[in-house]
This record gives structure tokens, sequence and C-alpha cells, in this order.
């Protein structure tokens, strides 16, 4: 179907009805139960990062996951998309399709440039380039192009801006052809309310266009010319193949989703900084495809939404919650308890963070992807054809 | 007229003459071998022919074209194939995958931008792959992973990889070397067979006499770097001068 053998098709089905039905699977607790307040993910806010940083995953690992090439500067990429969003809207309209092409562009060349030059070198060394250029984007922003990027203080839309394509009756926030991207409709059953949000929906329907780009190129020739560059270099240049023009490929190609999601972002909420393109966030990029599983179609999808649930999620907690939590306790169980665990959550969930990766990385090096598996050979699923699977498609 | 020409090849390593004004004429559909002792020069010759290394004068025809300065995919695309010391595979993929890689190759080129179309959908291909595979006699192992076979089989996969790009001229650098017995007789059949089945021309370099006597057609002898003397192979074992500066006081 689709072009697609059944199996992955079937796990794009489940991707889909994933995306679909978010608003409501991740309300599992009712809104204003104790439960809901802390852990329900089925907000808008919440929801455009995970399919937004979605995109930007499944993006790194055609990168990483394909080539084994670690570019520790792909943040850079989502900044320049961002900052190109913007100006469409300062310079255009609110319309997010010039915007959103335009990031896809800029982020594109913006990718050849750096790739041309870091792909001279392998390894650590051009993790080293990457990470470099992605510091000089991220300084230049900041201090030097203030013309154009409005320095510390970010990009957004001021009243005096040209928008010349904006009419009377135009919206005065992003939108689809006069669909806002905060335009919402809410549903409420019993003690739920289920927020169904256009902006969302954008971004789902881009991030399922995304992911089913990228089971075609896993399954197609470059894919497995992707894959032969990690495995053996100097076969493939024996074989008569010039493994250059596919790293550079593999490298734009990824920029352009990162561009894409930067731009994304910008059309939720159009405003920008330079912060977007600093090294911490070009690294949660890399702990997003671990943690999920890099290689694997659907990991980096988990981790970047695992990550920034736990970032928004534990955030959340402070020293109140946990007391609320642990009130039916003895005193002073309750203190130690609230004491123990104060430093990992709120502020402090990077601690958590830290700890799940250190886990995840000893005991699951092939993220929550093999995690599942391993649950799922525990239930004793068919062991036979899960081997004779894995051995048609390794990199699954 | 060869079809492989070395002209006066010269390299220095620092204050080591490792090449000093080889010639070498490979001819068309003849096994060549290339022996000599430890350090006598062999790799670098060999090194030089794909590419890897550029000597410092001299020069390297192949069919009337020079290889000299040329990037080893393009070397590979005029039609010379190398096979390793130690095989060359791409062991993280699957046997199958492995020979489909040169299939590409061979009808794409060096580069082919086709990210959208299924490898699966490739049917001339896949069967053309699965053919090699089974002249190799690995086509029930094409679902394993290139690592996790053993050298000899890594051996056949590799000769099968090199096999797809139709190679006018096959290079192999000790194709035996640390194989086990029965292996190295395989991979001798092996060889055998492509010779007489493919008609390849092949430059062998090998230290395993045995290897040699049964499948080279002429024998280049090189000594420190030079070559001492080119030959059939009855002449080569009774040649005075490789006896003193090759075999020594062993006998073959």
């Amino acid at each position: 179907m689709l072009g697609l053998n059944s199996r992955d098709f079937k796990l794009f089905i489940i991707v889909c009805i994933m995306a679909l039905v978010a608003p409501i699977i991740l309300n599992p607790f009712p809104t204003d139960s104790a439960l809901g307040q802390s852990f329900n993910a089925g907000y808008p806010a919440l929801m455009q990062r995970f399919v937004i940083f979605g995109i930007l995953a499944i993006g790194f690992n055609i990168l990483f996951g394909l080539t084994g090439y670690l570019s520790f500067g792909h943040a850079a990429f989502l900044g320049v998309g961002s900052y190109a969003a913007v100006w469409m809207f300062k310079l255009l309209s609110y319309n997010v399709v010039p915007a959103i092409l335009l990031s896809v562009i800029v982020a594109g060349v913006f990718a050849v440039v750096i790739g041309y030059v870091s792909l001279r070198r392998s390894g650590i060394y051009f993790s080293i380039l990457t990470l470099a250029f992605a510091q000089m984007s991220y300084q230049l922003a900041y201090s030097v192009l203030t013309p154009l990027t409005n320095g510390e203080t970010g990009l957004q839309v001021y009243n005096g801006d040209p928008q010349i394509l904006m009419s009377a009756g135009d919206p005065k926030t992003p939108h689809l052809f006069g669909i806002t991207m905060n335009g919402q409709s809410q549903i409420d059953l019993g003690g739920w309310s289920f927020v169904f949000q256009n902006g969302y929906y954008l971004s789902a329907l881009f991030l399922i266009a995304s992911f089913y780009l990228s089971i075609r190129i896993f399954r197609s020739p470059m894919g497995l010319m992707l894959r032969a560059i990690k495995s053996n270099q100097t076969r493939m240049s024996y074989v008569g193949l010039n493994t250059k023009p596919y790293m550079l490929a593999a490298f734009v190609i990824s920029g352009m989703y990162a561009g894409l999601a930067g731009g994304l972002l910008a059309a939720m909420d159009p405003l920008t900084g330079a912060e977007r393109m600093f090294w911490t966030a070009s690294g949660e990029i890399v702990i997003m495809s671990i943690l999920g599983g890099v290689g694997t179609l659907i990991g980096p999808v988990l981790g970047a939404g695992l990550i920034k649930y736990l970032e928004n999620i534990i955030s959340k907690i402070n020293e109140s919650v946990l007391q609320q939590w642990f009130a039916f306790m003895p005193d002073w169980l309750e203190g130690s308890l609230v004491t123990i665990l104060e430093p990992f959550v709120g502020k402090g969930w990077h601690l958590t963070l830290g700890l799940l990766f250190m886990a995840v990385v000893i005991f699951l090096p092939g993220g929550l992807v093999q995690g599942g598996q391993k649950i799922m050979n525990l239930f004793g699923r068919n062991k036979k054809s899960d081997a004779k699977r894995r051995a048609d498609a390794p990199a699954e | 007229m060869g079809i492989l020409e070395v002209k006066g090849i010269n390299k220095r390593f620092g204050g080591l003459q490792a090449l000093g004004d080889v010639n070498l004429s490979v001819q068309e559909n003849t096994v060549h071998a290339i022996i000599g002792p430890n350090g006598a020069g062999k790799s670098t010759l060999l090194n030089v022919l794909v590419g890897k290394l550029i000597p410092d004068s001299g020069s390297v025809m192949f069919d009337g074209q020079s290889v000299l300065g040329r990037k080893p995919h393009e070397i590979a695309q005029m039609g010379i194939s190398r096979v390793f010391q130690t095989p060359e595979i791409f062991a993280d993929l699957t046997v199958m995958e492995n020979v489909l890689i040169p299939c590409f190759a061979k009808r794409d080129g060096a580069f082919r931008m086709h990210g959208i179309e299924s490898v699966a959908d490739e049917k001339d291909l896949n069967e053309q792959a699965e053919k090699i595979l089974s002249e190799v006699k690995m086509l029930d192992k094409r679902h394993m992973t290139g690592s996790s076979m053993s050298r000899g089989d890594k051996r056949r996969l590799e000769m099968a990889m090199c096999l797809v790009q139709e190679p006018r001229l096959l290079l192999l650098d000790e194709p035996t070397a640390g194989m086990a017995r029965a292996d190295t007789e395989n991979t001798i059949q092996l060889l055998k067979d492509i010779r007489t089945e493919r008609g390849i021309t092949m430059a062998i370099i090998e230290h395993d006499m045995n290897v040699v006597f049964s499948l080279a057609e002429r024998i280049t002898v090189l000594a420190q770097g030079m070559p001492l003397v080119e030959d059939t192979p009855d002449k080569i074992k009774d040649h005075p001068k490789v006896r003193e500066a090759y075999l020594g006081e062993a006998q073959v």
C-alpha cells in the first residue's frame, strides 16, 4: 500500500492514528483531577512540541541513524528555519505557506554549505565541525546580525512591518488561508475536555508526511547506500560508488527537515530567538534519537515525545505537589521522600532526564524501540517470525 | 600491449625505496601473480594500482587510460575490482544487500538520487543479485548479516560483489591469508571457476605458493621494490635468482 510493504504500512497507519487522535488519548485522566493536572499531555502547546520535535528527530535520524554521522549542530537549521518563517510573516503576511516553504529552502541552502565543509571529515571531527558551525550561527544571530535577527530580544512581527500581501480582513496571527493556527474547538465529555487545535493538526499532517517520506527513504536504494556508508566506506568506493554526494544529500535532507520544524515552531508562535540554535538544543536532538532508538523508523519520534513530555510534566511538579501526593504517609516519611525527590522535579527535571538517559544507554542501547521489542518477546509473540523479520529488515 | 601497463613506477617513503622502477604488463585473459618476500613492495604496488597511493614517478595505464590521480570509485567504474587481504564487506547489512549495492553501482554509476523508489521493487537487480549468490553458493545465506559469517564465506561474498561489477581486471591481495586449509582450497576452486567461466583477467598478490602455482599463468617476482624476473610458473620454480632472493634454502 502506498508503495510500502505491509509491515511499514501498518506502522505508518499507527502513526497516522496516533497523531490524529492525540488530543484524546493523551488526556487519560479527567481534566480537573489531580492526576489530570499533573500528567495529562493533551493540550495544544505540548502536543505541538511533540509533533514538531518529532519531525526534527525524524530528519536527524536520516543522517545519524542511516549514515552514522553524528551532527552536533542540527539546531542551527531549526533556528534558521524559524528566522526565515518570521521574516516571511514580517514581509508578506501571516499566511504560513510562504513561511514554511522558505524555512525549508533556507535551511536546505544552509545545510549545503555547512555539509560541504563538515563532510570532509568523519567521526568526532565531523561532529566538532558541525558544532562549531552551529555555535557560530548562534553568535551571529545573537550579537552580529542583529538587523536580521533582532539579537537578544528575538525576532517578532511589529505593527510597522510591511506585510505587503496582508489584506484588511486577514487574521492578525499566523493562519492557513484564513484558518488561524491558534483557533481551536473544545469538546467536553463528562470530566474530560478535549481541545482540537488547528495549529496542532497542521503540524500533525506535516509529521505524517515527514514520517512517510522517511520510510520511503529508508527502504530506497539511497537508504541502502547510506547504510552502506555507515558499514564500510572502503568497500563502497571500491564497488564504484562515490560516498560524498550520498552523504551530502542525507545531510541536506535532514537539514531541511529541521528547517521545516523551525518553520512550524514559528507558525505556531510567530517569534523566535537565537537560543533555538544554542548547542544544548543540538544536544537535545541527539538525546532524543538515542533515547528512542537510533536508526529505527519510529524511535526518534518516541524519543522526542518522551523528552518533551518529561520537560513539561516533570517541570510542573513542585514541592507542594509532592506533599499532596505523599500526604497519606506518616510525616517523617513524607518529609524525607519529598526531600529526596524534590531535586529531580521542577527545575531539576534535567536530573531525571539524565538518569533515564543513562539507564537507556546502559541497559537498552537500542533505545525505547529495543525496550518495546524485549517486552514483546517476553509475551512470547511468535519468536521465530520476529527473528526472520529482523533478518529481512535490520534497519527497522 | 597488456590490459594493465605499469611503467617505471618509483615510490619512496622517507629514506625507504618501496618501489624502484617497476615495470609490469598484465596481459588480457591471464592470471598474473606478483610474489616476493616480505617488504618487497607488493602491497605498495597494489595500492598504486587502485589509486590509494600516488607514485613519485611512472605511469599506470589501464586499457589505454591512465589511472593515476583517479579516486578509487572512478577506478572501480573503469572496470578494476579489488579483493582485500581481510575481506571488506558490509558487515552490518545482509548478504543480499551486500550484493545489491554493487548491482546499483553497476547500473546507476557512482551516484544517483533515488530516495523514493523501493529496493524491493527493483526486480531485475534482485534477480541479478540472487543469480550471483547462487553462483558462489551463498543463496541460502542471503538473509544473514555479513558479520555473522565465517572467513571463507566473507571471502566468497566479497568475490560475489566484485563479480557483479563485471570487472575487466580483478586485483586480489592475498586472497587466502589467514584461512583454514579447507577455506583455502574452496577459494582456489572458486577463483578457478571464475577464471574458466568468466575469463576475467586477474592479478594476484600471494604468499602461499600452493595458491600461486595452482592459479597463475604468469609470475612476476619482486624483491626489495624491484622486479626480479617475470616468467611462467614452471620457469620461475627453477629460476636460480628467484631461489636465491625469495625461496632461500626452502624447497617448493
